[in-house]
């Protein structure tokens, strides 16, 4: 059994977008705001904090989920993946990203690394999509630039590919 | 927000579990998915001393089913639940529930047990286990037991659950003969809360009557229910008696009030999902009879 009193600082070890990665987190640190803060990841945002939104979804341990409602001292060991990971180390997007770039799937860009993290997960279990399939998927995030159907479009998009 | 400051404990049995609740009781909040209380915690609407995560006792996570009814771990998955064959054979109601239940990314993580144990009035876990007179297994450091979910749930996020125990699963009746089951609710947007959300099993004889009927509602009152209404039984199984059913049932609720709808808003919905649930099963009920 592991316990760690509220003010206990515990050493916290991620493999993130296949980069094993240690920080320090007292058990009310979200998960969120560890890869913020400790890991220096920004990709990831923070809208809501309650779930909602859909901002902060990353891959934890091959599911889409969201990094608001966990706490960091709960995912030692885990593999996570973020925003940070999908293009090439030059900067090449990948094809979900060019499909987003190519369909105007994004404006101000809040919503888009959460957005991009479930379609990740969601085209890797479903590849072939239908249109109220990715609609569904969808309903867990909410963008106020696009109204959605600029992203339903790309996600199709990058599913045909 | 952030929580306030915690303790973190994470059991890796039952046993364990167990020992942590006979220390905190009501001083502790316990933790599977995290999607309901997480935000609470976020809100601070909770203040627990401490937080036991039950994630990684692995007994908590099978799916059961034998002929007299399945069993579910507290700790399955509902994205698990809702892939699983065995839950859309054996719990129909359940697996037509599920796509309900939040969104894709919360599902992933969100828990069977979390939700009933959670209670919110209007969510579809617990409205289905009610319906179809399924059990809440719970268990504390002096021994288990097993409350009917009919009685377990006493209102708003408040259950018999005591401060000392943990629900560690759930137990859902074996599927009936000749029944249909279906799950029909309205919400702002797909995967929120209910506002009104109607499940319904209805069995049907050879002589096409209703024979047996089960019509559960959630997000109506404080708490899921089913609507007593045993002089549709004998009546025929159609489009007329499923509106009749629900337009009783409309008489009868009190509905709650909030931002999102009158009572009288609730009313109509209860008649107008009702219908369409009961209509449902029925169908279901008649394709079963085809079938064999």
């Amino acid at each position: 059994m592991l316990r760690i009193k509220p003010d206990q600082k515990q050493r916290v070890t991620l493999t993130v977008n296949g980069r094993t990665v240690s920080g320090y987190a007292e058990p009310r640190m979200l998960l969120a705001d560890f890869l913020r803060h400790e890991l220096r990841l920004y990709g990831t945002h923070v809208g809501c904090e309650h779930g909602v939104c859909g901002a902060c979804t990353a891959i934890i341990d091959g599911a889409a989920t969201r990094t608001c409602l966990r706490y960091a001292v709960q995912c030692d060991g885990s593999e996570i993946e973020t925003v940070e990971g999908l293009a090439d180390a030059d900067g090449t997007l990948n094809a979900l990203q060019k499909a987003f770039n190519e369909n105007g799937a994004l404006q101000c860009g809040f919503c888009t690394a959460g957005v991009l993290m479930s379609a990740t997960k969601f085209l890797e279990e479903n590849p072939t999509p239908t249109r109220e399939e990715v609609v569904d998927m969808l309903s867990g995030h909410i963008c106020r630039c696009t109204g959605y159907e600029q992203i339903v479009r790309a996600i199709l998009q990058a599913s045909r590919q | 927000m952030k929580p306030v400051a915690f303790e973190y404990c994470r059991p890796d049995t039952l046993e364990e579990a167990m020992e942590l609740l006979a220390e905190f009781g009501s001083d502790a909040s316990i933790v599977s998915g995290g999607l309901s209380l997480g935000a609470m915690l976020n809100m601070r609407l909770v203040r627990p001393r401490a937080l036991i995560d039950v994630n990684r006792i692995d007994a908590l996570g099978d799916i059961k089913v034998a002929a007299s009814g399945t069993s579910t771990g507290a700790m399955v998955r509902q994205a698990v639940a809702l892939k699983s064959p065995e839950i859309a054979e054996a719990v129909p109601l359940l697996a037509r529930a599920l796509p309900n239940v939040g969104h894709y990314q919360t599902r992933s993580r969100g828990t069977l047990g979390g939700s009933v144990a959670h209670a919110d009035p209007s969510a579809e876990i617990p409205l289905s286990l009610v319906t179809l007179g399924g059990a809440v297994r719970l268990r504390s450091p002096k021994g288990a037991r097993e409350v009917a979910a009919r009685e377990f749930f006493h209102g708003v996020l408040t259950t018999d659950r005591r401060a000392d125990e943990m629900v560690t699963g759930l137990v859902w009746p074996a599927r009936a003969l000749r029944t249909g089951y279906a799950f029909e609710e309205i919400a702002q947007r797909h995967g929120d809360f209910a506002i009104v959300a109607a499940a319904a099993a209805v069995t049907v004889g050879d002589d096409g009557n209703i024979t047996a009927l089960s019509f559960g509602l959630g997000g109506v009152e404080d708490r899921p229910f089913v609507v007593d209404n045993p002089d549709f039984i004998g009546r025929p199984a159609i489009t007329a008696t499923a509106q009749e059913i629900a337009d009783a049932a409309a008489e009868i609720v009190e509905p709650m009030v909030d931002i999102q709808a009158s009572a009288d808003y609730r009313r109509q919905l209860v008649r107008v999902i009702g219908a369409k649930a009961l209509m449902a099963a029925i169908a279901d009920a008649e394709a079963q009879r085809e079938a064999a």
